[in-house]
Order: structure tokens, then C-alpha cells, then sequence
């Protein structure tokens, strides 16, 4: 989706402010915010894609508005409601509930599973046997996508050429898997675009960026 | 602090045990934590285990060592390029947000620098969670488009004929930049060296100070 989250190449967002000594998290809200999103995570209802989607589709002004972990926080709220753990009704209670000592369910991450789920070594590669479109090397250019759903193709390189610096391997493609739509295995190459391709003369002629891109994004140029 | 002001950061609230009125946010999380656990959704050991590793166990220090040991280690930095995963994993460093490791070696010609322009993507176990800056508009927005700019920012002026490769974590990739060791530093122990080193320069927003510039900013 076009979203505001898309931010590469905006302007107008000011200066980058740095904290000195900052902490992990700056409350304690951010830190409950952050363990029930892994923690519902694991009961495996939503891939990582559709978390990230969750949180894109915070309506724009709030997106900005917002922290990170108030982004997470909208995210996970929505993909609660979505997956049927809890009504809308529920959450707009808002009310503080005494905890109360109902079993846990069996499917409820415990603390003692935590260090398992945090060093599970694969996530979105895949071991598919998917010939690559592209080698190293190759001229791409990406293409001039505008889905309305999720996807990892940023705006700031559609429609512009680059090349394929290196093959990543088998992944999950993430506008499908966000929508619930299969895995849909394919290579990511990082690709190698010349920062005048994407921003014109006044750009360093010395300067790239590299973005990851699926097959699914590229076109041979 | 509250006395300064009477009404508080957030959009009213009920009264909090010390006082100060909780923000909207602080009760959406308590009011979606308490129903969570009413339903036996989570259970809040994990919950705390959960923060406790990344609070205290997990961050930059893991870093800081895999770095190290590339600087004193040649055989190690050539497995660390070839396949980072494997390299970091060796370390112990493995897990989320880390799945698949690249490694980019800064050099005089060279400097390297990793952002997410879509959301925060950051290799977890070797650096932790993100900063906050990571996180924000002007970061994410400028990185690609100004990269140069962005360093001054953070006080790193880099020569016209040095090349920046800005890297966008768009996928499942993490990147761990390997910095320059500075010079100054022949015969400091791989220990001694992992102590210079900082998030910033794994980053790629800083370089590594040399140790007498690093005890004076230490100092502040």
C-alpha cells in the first residue's frame, strides 16, 4: 500500500535527535506493549507480514503521530480483534481488570519457552527449489507496482534501474503471505541502485543504496 | 515534575497509585494486558522473561564482540563476509530479527550505512532493540535520500571521494556494518577493543574513536 510508513526520500521530518545513554525502553507501558505482541505472535495465528501490515494500515496522522510501540500496540489490537481473541467491545472497555486465576491456556506462550521462540533460526527463508530470474550482475529495473495491500517495494525505486549486487537465496513473498495468500517462494537480490538514478543530479555520482527486492518486483532492464 | 504540570501528558485517565493520571496509552496496555491474561491468552512470566532478555541479556555488547574478534581474527572476518549467520551464530548470537546476517566491511573508500525505510528492521540479537532515532521519520526518511547530511548530523563528515552504500533492510536480511578499527589501538586484547566500540559505528552512523578520543567522550 501506498502508506505513510513508505517514508524514504520524504522531506520535512526535520532534523535525526539522539538521546545520550538512552534506554531500552522509556516506560513501562513500552515494555508490556512489546512482550504481548511476541507473546500473542507465538501463538503462531499471524505471520510477521501481517504484523507489519497491522501497523500500516494505522490511519496516517496517527501513524506520525505515534510512537513505535504505540504503533505496535495499534497493530496488535487489530490483528486481536481480526484473529477473534477479543471483540472490539472488549478493548474499548479499557477499563484496568483485576487479573483473575484463570488456567493458561495450552497454547500460551510460557516463560520458560522464551529463550526457544527468540533463537528459532528460521523465519522467512525457505529451502524451495526456485530457479532465480536474475544473477549477479544482471540489469533490473523495479517495477511500477502500486498494491493496495502489503508489500516491501518501496516507492522511491519503482521505476527506477539498478543492479543485482547479490542473490539472497528462497524467501517468503510478503505481499501474498500478509494476505493470507500462501508463501509463494522466491529469490531476494539485493540490488544496487546509483543514488542519481533514484534522486536525480543532485545526488553524489559516488553514492548507492542497496534495497532487498523480490523476483516479483523486477523486471529485466 | 507533575507539579509542573498539573495535567499530565495524556488525554485524562484514572488515578494512577502515585498520582500522576495514566496516559491513554498507558491504560489501553494495562487494560489489553489484564483481559489477555483473564482469558489465559499470555502468561505474564513470559511476559517478563520476554523483557528481561532484551533489557538486560541482549544488545550491542554482542556487537561489539563480533566485531572485535574480526579485527583481531583474520580467519574469523573472512568466515564473518562469507556467511555472517554462521560467523555470528559461532558467537552464540542467534535468533530473531537476526535469522539471516549480512556483514559490510567499512574501508578508507568505503563507509557503510543500514537503515529501514519501511519500518525498524534491526538485527536484534547482535545489537539489541532499536534507538529511538532508528525508529523515527527524519532517520528513516533522509538515510536514503541524504545520507550524507544524516552523518553530519551525527558528526561523521565524510570526503566527496569516500563511497556511501546506504543499505535498506526491505526484507529479511539484517546487516551488521564491521567499522574501521582506528588506529592506536595495536596490541589492545580483543576485550579492550570490543569496549571502543559502539551501536552508532555498527550502525554506520559514526566511526570508531581511537582509545584516547573514546575516554574523553566517555567522560563527556
Amino acid at each position: 500500500m501506498n502508506g505513510v510508513h513508505d517514508l524514504g526520500g520524504m522531506h520535512g521530518f526535520g532534523p535525526v535527535e539522539r538521546e545520550a545513554d538512552e534506554p531500552v525502553f522509556h516506560a513501562e507501558w513500552e515494555r508490556r506493549a512489546f512482550a504481548l505482541t511476541l507473546a500473542m505472535g507465538a501463538w503462531g495465528r499471524w505471520s510477521l507480514d501481517m504484523a507489519r501490515h497491522s501497523r500500516e494500515r494505522m490511519p496516517p496522522h496517527e501513524y506520525l503521530a505515534a510512537g513505535y510501540y504505540e504503533r505496535w500496540l495499534w497493530g496488535l489490537e487489530t490483528l486481536l480483534v481480526e484473529h477473534g481473541f477479543l471483540s472490539r467491545e472488549e478493548l474499548d472497555r479499557r477499563a484496568e481488570r483485576p487479573r483473575t486465576a484463570r488456567p493458561i491456556e495450552p497454547g500460551a506462550l510460557r516463560a520458560a519457552d522464551v529463550p526457544r521462540l527468540l533463537g528459532n533460526r528460521r523465519a522467512a527463508r525457505l529451502d524451495d527449489p526456485v530457479a532465480p530470474r536474475f544473477r549477479a550482475g544482471d540489469r533490473v529495473v523495479a517495477r511500477n507496482l502500486h498494491p493496495a495491500g502489503h508489500t516491501r517495494l518501496p516507492r522511491y525505486v519503482r521505476g527506477r534501474q539498478g543492479v543485482v549486487d547479490r542473490d539472497h537465496g528462497v524467501f517468503i513473498f510478503p505481499d501474498t503471505h500478509a494476505a493470507g495468500l500462501g508463501r509463494k517462494p522466491q529469490h531476494v537480490y539485493s540490488v544496487r541502485f546509483a543514488a542519481r538514478e533514484l534522486w536525480g543530479p543532485e545526488a553524489s555520482p559516488r553514492d548507492r543504496v542497496y534495497v532487498d527486492l523480490w523476483d516479483d518486483y523486477l523486471d529485466p532492464a | 515534575m507533575s507539579d509542573q504540570h498539573p495535567q499530565g501528558h495524556g488525554h485524562g485517565g484514572t488515578a494512577h497509585p502515585h498520582g500522576a493520571p495514566l496516559s491513554d496509552v498507558q491504560l489501553r496496555v494495562k487494560a489489553l494486558e489484564s483481559l489477555l491474561t483473564e482469558k489465559g491468552l499470555v502468561d505474564p512470566a513470559a511476559l517478563d522473561e520476554l523483557i528481561e532478555t532484551y533489557e538486560s541479556r541482549v544488545g550491542p555488547r554482542n556487537g561489539a564482540r563480533v566485531v572485535a574478534r574480526a579485527w583481531v581474527d583474520p580467519e574469523f572476518k573472512r568466515r564473518l563476509l562469507a556467511d555472517a549467520t554462521e560467523a555470528i551464530a559461532g558467537m552464540g548470537y542467534i535468533g530473531r530479527q537476526g535469522e539471516d546476517m549480512v556483514v559490510l566491511e567499512n574501508t578508507p573508500r568505503v563507509h557503510n550505512l543500514v537503515v529501514c525505510t519501511l519500518c525498524s528492521c534491526y538485527p536484534w540479537p547482535v545489537l539489541g532493540l532499536p534507538p529511538v532515532w532508528y525508529k523515527s521519520a527524519p532517520y528513516r526518511s533522509r538515510a536514503v535520500i541524504d545520507p550524507r547530511g544524516v552523518l553530519r548530523e551525527f558528526g561523521l563528515e565524510l570526503p566527496e571521494e569516500v563511497e556511501v552504500r546506504v543499505w535498506d533492510s526491505t526484507a529479511e536480511l539484517r546487516y551488521l556494518v564491521l567499522p574501521e578499527r582506528p588506529p592506536g589501538t595495536e596490541g589492545m586484547s580483543e576485550e579492550e577493543l570490543a569496549a571502543l566500540i559502539t551501536r552508532d559505528a555498527m550502525i554506520g552512523t559514526a566511526k570508531v574513536q581511537p582509545p584516547a578520543r573514546a575516554r574523553r567522550e566517555a567522560r563527556g
